[in-house]
């Protein structure tokens, strides 16, 4: 006893008494499995109502539907309270309309998403334009509940809709030489009153690496809490990288570009020192001008419970950790 | 208007309607009317008061001199006494919203972040001040140390748009900046202006 392995201390449970992960998260597909009917009715109703509780279907009943099925992706489905759509809605970062975060729900209703189209350009074998009835064509829509988490310091935890990105990266065919991926967000000043101001260089750009571009986990998202986009949330069709900063997430897409060099992107260049290319969510790199060791649950945090811990790659460590194996995140933040 | 300054009930008019800003804030807290950020909102919003309070508590010698109404000078204390408790409210709100009062984590990021350490200096200016305004402090000071004492406002005005400048240098987004920035400069600006005048009629 006077020393410590991994087996004295505390009582640890079998490895084999652990509920596996997949095996958890599949909870969610078989309650809506019971919900569609395969059960006797009266369970079935429970069942939709318990499914319901959990966002899968909830709707807020705004705009119009895109349900997505449940995704099977490991990590897509975040078991934690879903941030309420009032407040996913009403709190945004989207420059283009205005810097406060109440901004773009009153600006962006001039924002015009039909027609639309991403121009997809640069190094593949496929290039050309993608209206975004193909986009929506492409692939089978899938529910992914993220945590969202913003460099100023609060998250959120959204049910999105969408698929993996590299379903339309496969389709365009990456030449062998290509090596990043960037992405461009509509800049028309006639529709997006901010756009021109000194804030940022417009259009706002964003870029990944193409592994982490191909990861499953990447998402072109077409909607959330299974309806499409609301304007302020970056409508039509938009990127969520779940692991990285809220700002990574470039919104409103209209051109994806395959590089060799890595590209600009958008706060980079607005502030190099605080914003690196990477932003991967790390609660050991504090932002120059604030700490990144906690952040605020947007409306389920009381206002006087103290902040709650940030999770390593805000909590896809599992899934994600070895895109940067041998890396020095403090260098590449 | 003039008779009604020197009615001894004006005071306490006026200390309800400087409170309004605060109840206002406190009850949107209790009637989640602060938005998804309450705390944010919060903060903030104490932080705004604070910056009109000054604004309001300079103002009142020009206006008493520009207009000739000795009687605002009544109010100056009380004007001067709720920038500071603006400032505590807004102090109070961070310390505990924000670092969950924890004292190490605070003193920490005081001294870490500059445009926190301008704000805390500013507060602490302003408690000095608030501990010296009553009469007996004055007598005890002496007019004139006083008076040189309670200049240090005008260094607060200019911690307070530093330090509103800084927080809002990440978005670069200066547009009330300038606006508060215009207001005080304008309030100092005639003081710098008034004095010379005083010194030239000499």
């Amino acid at each position: 006893m006077f020393f410590r392995s991994s087996n004295n201390g505390f009582v640890h449970p079998h490895a084999s008494e652990i509920t596996p992960q997949r095996v958890y998260q599949q909870r969610r597909a078989f309650m809506q499995h019971l919900a569609t009917g395969a059960a006797g009715a009266s369970l079935a109703a429970w069942a939709s109502r318990e499914a319901m509780a959990q966002g899968a279907t909830a709707r807020p009943g705004k705009l119009a539907p895109l349900p997505g099925k449940v995704s099977t992706v490991s990590g897509a489905a975040v078991m934690e309270k879903i941030t309420a759509y009032q407040d996913a809605s009403t709190y945004n970062n989207f420059y283009e309309f205005g810097t406060d975060k109440a901004d773009p729900a009153r600006n962006a209703h001039t924002l015009k998403t039909d027609p639309w189209a991403i121009d997809i350009e640069g190094l593949v074998k496929k290039p050309g334009r993608w209206d975004l009835a193909d986009l929506l064509k492409l692939s089978p829509m899938e529910e992914r509940i993220y945590r969202m988490r913003c460099v100023e310091g609060w998250s959120m935890v959204v049910p999105w809709v969408g698929y993996s990105l590299a379903e339309l990266i496969r389709k365009v065919e990456p030449l062998g030489s290509a090596k990043y991926v960037s992405f461009q967000t509509l800049a028309d000043p006639k529709t997006m009153p901010f756009v021109g101001s000194r804030v940022l260089d417009w259009p706002y750009e964003e870029g990944l690496r193409l592994d982490e571009a191909m990861h499953p986990l990447t998402l072109l998202c077409f909607g959330m809490y299974g309806e499409v986009l609301p304007k302020q949330n970056g409508a039509p069709v938009r990127l969520v990288v779940p692991w990285k900063y809220g700002f990574k997430n470039a919104k409103s897409l209209v051109k994806i570009r395959f590089t060799e060099q890595q590209p600009a992107t958008a706060w980079n260049k607005a502030a190099a020192n605080e914003y690196g290319f990477y932003s991967n969510v790390n609660p050991n790199v504090d932002h120059p001008r604030w700490s990144q060791a906690t952040e605020r649950r947007l409306g389920e945090d009381g206002l006087l419970s103290k902040k709650r811990k940030t999770l390593m790659f805000n909590g896809y460590e599992a899934q994600v950790a070895s895109l940067y194996a041998g890396m020095d995140l403090r260098k590449n933040f | 208007m003039r008779a009604w300054l020197l009615r001894p009930h004006a005071k306490g008019v006026l200390a309800l309607l400087c409170a309004l800003p605060a109840l206002w804030l406190l009850t949107g807290a209790f009637q989640d009317r602060l938005g998804p950020n309450p705390a944010e909102a919060l903060i903030r919003g104490t932080g705004d008061w604070t910056l009109r309070a000054l604004c309001l508590v300079l103002a009142v010698t020009p206006l008493r001199v520009i207009t000739g109404t000795p009687a605002l000078a009544r109010f100056r204390r009380l004007l001067g006494l709720n920038v500071f408790a603006y400032a505590t409210l807004h102090l109070l709100c961070y310390a505990w919203l924000d670092m969950g009062l924890e004292l190490p984590d605070i003193a920490k990021d005081i001294a870490k972040r500059p445009f926190i350490l301008v704000g805390f200096a500013a507060t602490v200016m302003l408690l000095l001040l608030a501990a010296t305004s009553f009469q007996r402090a004055q007598r005890w000071l002496g007019a004139k140390r006083w008076q040189q004492l309670h200049r240090a406002v005008y260094a607060v005005a200019v911690l307070a748009i530093l330090h509103f400048y800084w927080m809002r240098a990440g978005k670069q987004d200066f547009a009330e900046v300038a606006v508060y920035a215009a207001v005080l400069g304008l309030l100092l600006g005639w003081r710098v202006w008034h004095a010379r005048l005083k010194q030239a009629r000499r």
